[in-house]
């Protein structure tokens, strides 16, 4: 089984390269970019019957800093 | 005083350390990441600078949950001295012994050059050989330096007077201008500054060297 999780920087936090991003955006001409959030996908091969408890155990030690980041389970 | 400086894979101020260190008369011993005690007697652990793991997921994250990090934790909780510096303060952010989380420099850039610090009114026997309200020259290089943490825990840090070094031009985007911040019981300090880069005149600035003096002299006297 397979586990994607999805970081992100929690709403409030600002993203400086989120930012950067959005200007260079701009800059190549793309307009009406409000914002850009920039953050990071993780995919973990599971052996099978790992739990989502689990999974969010992973995160909440390793995967995602929870003082500055929000995280996102999905198992398949 | 006693002091163990720990090395983990990528680390690059350890030897700086160590030797700023003894430079006032500690005795180090330099400890590996994966050994799993620290020596006996230790007074203080020195986590340094550099780029533990290669800054992967996030810096100091892979270091934070090396073996070496459970001996520091209990090391800490008997109220021993830790001291981070850079990538040490990462990491001790990361083990949540200190409140917070260095993110990315809100211009984006690495910075690397000398600063000015206004010392805070801190209770702690890491500034003792400042005065409140003083400002010295510390270098930093950093590229992940930007301090954050929630209003509340700003508020408990200003208000519990653990602010250690401002930044007397914010030059990262720190949440207000913080450099570095001790422990509630103040043995614990970690900043992103290098005072073990300004050690001696030939560094264009001596003042790092006073906190490990004021900290090996307030250690002795007590």
């Amino acid at each position: 089984m397979k586990a994607r999780v999805h970081v992100m920087l929690k709403n409030g936090v600002l993203d400086p390269q989120g930012e950067a991003v959005r200007h260079a955006l701009g800059a190549l001409g793309f307009e009406g970019v409000d914002g850009v959030r920039q953050g990071k996908v993780i995919e973990l091969d599971l052996a099978d019957g790992t739990t989502e408890a689990q999974v969010n155990e992973m995160c909440e030690k390793l995967l995602a800093n929870t003082v500055i980041e929000s995280y996102t389970v999905e198992l398949s | 005083m006693r002091a163990a400086v720990i090395t983990f894979p990528g680390s690059n101020c350890d030897r700086d350390l160590a030797v700023g260190l003894e430079m006032v008369g500690a005795e180090v011993t330099r400890v590996w990441h994966k050994d799993s005690a620290l020596p006996e007697d230790i007074d203080l652990v020195g986590i340094p600078g550099g780029f533990s793991y290669g800054d992967y997921l996030r810096c100091g994250a892979i270091a934070a949950n090396s073996p070496i990090c459970a001996a520091v934790k209990a090391h800490a909780e008997k109220g021993g001295y830790v001291f981070g510096v850079c990538n040490g303060f990462q990491v001790l952010t990361e083990m949540r012994l200190l409140p917070g989380a260095l993110m990315r420099n809100a211009g984006l850039k690495y910075i690397c050059k000398t600063v000015g610090l206004e010392v805070g009114a801190c209770d702690s026997d890491f500034l003792s050989n400042y005065t409140a309200g003083q400002t010295i020259q510390v270098p930093i290089a950093h590229h992940d330096g930007n301090y954050t943490a929630t209003p509340d825990e700003l508020e408990r840090l200003v208000g519990e007077g653990r602010v250690a070094f401002r930044y007397t031009d914010n030059p990262n985007g720190s949440d207000r201008d913080i450099a570095g911040i001790t422990s509630a019981n103040g043995r614990i300090l970690g900043m992103m500054p290098h005072p073990e880069r300004a050690m001696e005149e030939a560094h264009l600035s001596a003042d790092g060297a006073r906190l490990f003096a004021g900290l090996l002299g307030a250690m002795t006297t007590a």
